[in-house]
């Protein structure tokens, strides 16, 4: 063996217990959907993991009203510490199952071992035991004492951090005294699935939380259904922009986690191995299937030649293969249709003349896969540097001053992360101030923590996750006592039902808020 | 002999100057009985672009002033406005119909909602941001910035003067800039009130005063891409629902329309809702 050469080292499978069918869990119960099942394949190997059932209209609406109905009778009636119990308890279930989630993480997405086991799974406890501390300390939540939940919260999520996701939306919507019903995406529904199980476990009561599965239409059936109150999205921005259009008029909040294309600014006196191991967690990691990701890197055009060259270097250490290898960097693309998205926006950044460069990397035969991709000599109008691949591809520009490198990073439609690598503080300090993103990593990148909320500027979405802004997202304030001078309690929107229903009865009949908004 | 008066001519107030309407177009203002009182500009499309690229131009300079002189820059508006208080009571009694004391009332009103608002320029960053503590060696700060440029349509009945200036204070508060639909029918104090701006310290383009109709004029508000925000609280009479869905195009920031008495009252949440919580991870040394 060689430098670098590892012996095969896979996870086991034998700690899983998969079913060989995943229905819906609508009510605390599993249950046949009434659409037609989908297969989930493993992306590394293309193999059939299990047959996934969609929802159709009517399972929504009975997902919806077993929501309801949980948020009526039971969840908006328990206190507070008894839901933080529930959430104390889920924390520690995952944490025990940790291991086997994570291999069903990794088997289901395609992403390394390593990742899920020392991400993904150690976040998803994170973030609910954390929310569970929250649920008796609503009034600290900075939405004024007593503030009230929404109701039942609809909630979409993607494939990149499936159960990460999952946890992001509901450990802080359950805190807050709402209930859910959750659509994983389409490819990655198997852990959500299996986290059914965990709330069986919990004996969380039946209708708190509803899973169900499906495609795009499944989720915009469910965000458009009259009967949810809050709305959470995290997906791409074309998507956000039409549920934001949908949701027009009615009295559901809204949350958005949309697309990105971070900047990843690189000082002349930053300490170049740091960045350059910071350049490689932030375009990557997850193999790039990450709405922060750094997929534009702004290197100070003295050490421009420097930099690549060490990037390069270590670029060639990655390994790529099995997910399930632990030694493995890259996993697989997690779908045909998101490597065929990967592959032609590679190939446009070579036809508008940006300079492309690939690890030699041995390609598995079987899978979807995508060797980690560099372009050099990429100007600012070039598609490669404005749209989000999503991929392990990496734009590299460059610029002579910190005022050029603000404009670069700004210039751009996404506003949601962004890096600065430099040793001087005050530059790092002024420097993120000027960057219009809701997350900025100084001397790091892809830090992610329950405590710290994670959101866009611009058509990166709006609304946090994590933190005491995550949790505000699904409260409202309490019913004001109506007085208009100083100081005054929160305003109180116009009841937009009549107002939209009198005026536009083609769009309010699809828009109007549920009948049920008010029962609370 | 009575002397001759000298009306005042109304014109739009936008980049800090008070230009006519590009158009050429005016209104009639009428008083409450029917009078004649002015001929107020009628905005157009063209204006209200002009009107944001002014904002847009001034946003640097007003979000990267310091918050103390935010709050100095607002609190020296309640000053202006308590000078010049007999005009207002003129415009507004005569527009919207009421006596002096209710005049008198709401520029009182008016003059202490600047202050309130002035005051939480350098707070509401304290009250709605956090040290975060996260696992692991990084100093972790959330704090809000402003959203951008925020268009907004002032309250269109009831208190002129007030409903606008209850709109566009708490947006100012945290360093947008803002581009504002005035009252339509009552629009003589809102004007005024640009002349008080003009003269208050309040930098050009900081705050820009359309006139004319909301109708015509809101939607091109609410599908521009240079504006970040968008607050119908006055457009509850407008087809709303078309604005809001116009403006998801861009992803703006969207408060609802209100009504009654107490729309757009003082509230922490009309300053945080024009803001963007933006978190820093500094990595610590460890030592």
């Amino acid at each position: 063996m060689k430098f670098l050469d590892y012996a095969p080292a896979p996870e086991s499978q034998a700690l899983l217990n998969l079913k060989s069918d995943y229905g819906l869990f609508i009510n605390g119960d599993f249950t046949a959907g009434r659409g037609t099942p989908f297969q989930t394949i493993n992306p590394a190997t293309e193999q059939q993991i299990a047959m996934i059932a969609t929802a159709n209209e009517a399972d929504v609406d009975a997902a919806v009203a077993a929501a309801r109905h949980a948020y009526d009778g039971v969840w908006s009636r328990l206190s507070g510490s008894d839901r933080g119990k529930y959430l104390f308890r889920i924390a520690r279930l995952v944490q025990e199952r940790a291991r086997e989630l994570a291999v069903a993480e990794t088997l289901d997405n395609g992403k390394p071992i390593k990742e899920t086991r020392d991400v993904d799974i150690p976040l998803v406890a994170a973030w609910f035991f954390y929310y569970a501390g929250w649920a008796d300390k609503l009034d600290h939540a900075g939405v004024g004492p007593n503030p009230a939940s929404l109701g039942v919260a609809a909630q979409v999520i993607p494939w990149n951090f499936p159960l990460m996701m999952l946890a992001w939306k509901i450990a802080p919507a359950l805190a807050a005294g709402n209930t859910v019903v959750l659509k994983p995406a389409e490819t990655t529904s198997l852990t959500a699935l299996l986290f059914a199980e965990i709330l069986q476990q919990a004996d969380l009561p039946a209708g708190v939380v509803n899973i169900i599965t499906g495609d795009g239409s499944t989720g915009q059936t469910l965000v458009n259904h009259p009967g949810v109150n809050k709305v959470a999205f995290t997906g791409s921005t074309s998507v956000g922009r039409a549920i934001a259009r949908s949701v027009a008029g009615t009295d559901k909040k809204l949350s958005l986690e949309l697309g990105g294309k971070g900047a990843n600014i690189v000082f002349d006196d930053a300490p170049i191995d740091q960045a350059v191991e910071g350049i490689v967690r932030g375009i990557f990691f997850n193999q790039g299937h990450v709405c922060c990701a750094g997929s534009r890197l702004l290197v100070q055009e003295s050490i421009h030649d420097d930099v690549i060259e060490r990037l390069k270097r270590r670029m060639q250490t990655l390994r790529l293969g099995d997910p399930l290898d632990k030694n493995t960097d890259i996993g697989a693309i997690n779908s045909a249709e998101q490597l065929a998205r990967i592959r032609e926006l590679s190939d446009l950044g070579q036809q508008e003349g940006a300079e492309r460069w690939s690890t030699d990397c041995v390609i598995p035969e079987n899978g979807f896969w995508f060797a980690p991709t560099i372009f050099t000599n990429v100007s600012t109008s070039h598609r490669i540097a404005r749209d989000e691949i999503f991929g392990p591809v990496l734009s590299v520009l460059t610029f002579r001053t910190p005022a050029e490198a603000i404009a670069k990073a700004n210039n751009t439609p996404y506003g949601l992360s962004a890096g600065i690598w430099s040793d001087k503080g005050s530059r790092i300090l002024a420097v993120a101030d000027k960057l219009r993103a809701g997350v900025i990593w100084a001397n790091t990148f892809n830090q992610f923590d329950p405590s710290s909320p994670f959101g866009g500027y611009k058509e990166s979405g709006y609304g946090r996750e994590g933190g005491r802004h995550g949790l505000a997202a699904y409260l409202k304030p309490a019913v004001r006592t109506g007085s208009r001078s100083i100081p005054a309690a929160e305003h109180a929107p116009v009841s937009k039902k009549s107002a939209s229903a009198s005026k536009k009865s083609a769009s309010a009949s699809k828009k109007s808020a549920s009948a049920e908004k008010a029962t609370k | 002999m009575n002397r001759l008066a000298i009306p005042k001519t109304y014109k739009l107030y936008i980049g800090g100057k008070f230009p006519r309407s590009e158009s050429g177009r005016v209104y009639e203002v009428l008083s409450h009985k029917g009078d004649f009182l002015a001929n107020a500009a009628k905005g157009s499309r063209k204006d209200a672009r002009d009107a944001v690229v002014a904002a847009r131009s001034a946003l640097g300079g007003w979000a990267g002033a310091t918050a103390y002189n935010r709050g100095q820059v607002l609190y020296r508006i309640a000053e202006l406005l308590e000078g010049r208080r007999a005009q207002f009571i003129d415009e507004i009694e005569s527009c919207e119909g009421v006596n002096a004391a209710a005049a008198s009332a709401q520029i009182d009103e008016a003059i202490d909602r600047w202050v309130w608002y002035a005051g939480w320029a350098d707070k509401y960053v304290q009250v709605a941001g956090n040290a975060n503590p996260v696992s692991g060696p990084f100093f972790n700060l959330s704090v809000p910035e402003p959203t951008g440029v925020v268009a907004i349509i002032a309250p269109q009945g009831g208190e002129s003067l007030l409903g606008l200036v209850s709109a566009i204070a708490p947006a100012l508060v945290a360093g947008n800039t803002v581009v504002v639909v005035a009252n339509e029918l009552a629009p003589l104090s809102g004007i005024s009130l640009g002349e008080v701006l003009a003269t208050s310290d309040v930098p050009g383009g900081v705050v820009n005063i359309v006139t004319g109709s909301p109708a015509e004029i809101a939607p091109w508000l609410a599908s521009h891409a240079d504006v970040n925000a968008l607050d119908l609280v006055g457009a509850g009479d407008l087809d709303w629902v078309e604005l809001q869905i116009s403006a998801a195009d861009t992803l703006k920031r969207v408060l609802p329309p209100e009504s009654g008495a107490d729309a757009a009252a003082p509230a922490l949440s009309r300053i945080l809702a024009f803001t963007e919580v933006k978190t820093v991870w500094h990595t610590k040394a460890i030592l």
